[in-house]
């Protein structure tokens, strides 16, 4: 169970937006990680990929979504997230968070992702999503990339480090 | 180019640099599978819809009523 969150890092997307956001040099002195994101994307699809290390290799991932009401699942061979694209309601911003059990360890990396996309009631998306990377090394870099399109201006997003003790 | 946004979590320094040349190559990689996919995807849509009108024609040609089509395709 853990017992205590330290915000390690944050950031906010200035005007111009950002092609990815990058964690480096993650300590690897906690036990799990958290990255939280209030997001948004200045292309026209809703999937944004997440990798550790500079590498988007040995990634999988399984959703599970409803969008509109509408259940469904698939198999990406990338880690994803979702949030709104330049085709929603301007300035809804969608809420992700990425968990990351034994991040430093020298195990595959699993992680849980749930992502929550609203458009002003005309269209909503919620996804649960099981990931893993399957690499040994211990992750000291995280990067957000929008699949179309840019990170835009006032996305934002903090990690933190969770102990267990 | 739009700079990437990095934070050195051993500094807390957040730096607005140029994309490498091999993030570059990977963002035009997916802006290429986007495009096939954005294709593959209006392509099945217009299919789709092609195939709506068609059926649609021929069951007026049989006689049903537009009220009787719709009731049919509901």
């Amino acid at each position: 169970m853990a017992t205590t969150y330290t915000l390690i890092s944050s950031v906010t997307v200035g005007a111009g937006g950002a092609a990815n956001i990058e964690f480096t040099s993650i300590p690897s002195t906690y036990t799990d990680l958290l990255v939280k994101v209030s997001g948004r994307t200045t292309g026209t699809n809703t999937t944004v990929y997440y990798d550790y290390n500079s590498t988007t290799s040995n990634q999988s991932s399984i959703r599970l979504y409803d969008s509109n009401g509408t259940a469904g699942s698939d198999t990406q061979t990338r880690q994803t997230i979702q949030m709104p694209d330049s085709t929603y309601t301007a300035t809804t911003f969608g809420n992700i968070e990425i968990y990351i059990p034994n991040y430093a360890g020298s195990n595959n990396k699993s992680s849980s992702v749930d992502s929550v996309n609203e458009n002003n009631s005309t269209t909503n998306i919620n996804t649960l999503t099981a990931a893993l990377w399957s690499n040994s090394a211990a992750i000291t870099s995280i990067k957000i990339v929008a699949f179309s399109g840019n990170m835009a201006q006032y996305s934002t997003a903090y990690l933190y480090g969770i102990s267990n003790a | 180019m739009t700079n990437k946004i990095v934070v050195d979590c051993s500094t807390g320094e957040v730096q607005e640099i140029a994309l490498t040349a091999e993030e570059i190559a990977e963002r035009e990689a997916m802006a290429a599978e986007y495009a096939a996919q954005k294709a593959q995807e209006d392509a099945a849509k217009a299919a789709a819809q092609a195939a709506k009108e068609s059926a649609n024609a021929k069951l007026a040609a049989l006689g049903l009523t537009a009220e009787e089509i719709a009731a049919l395709t509901k």
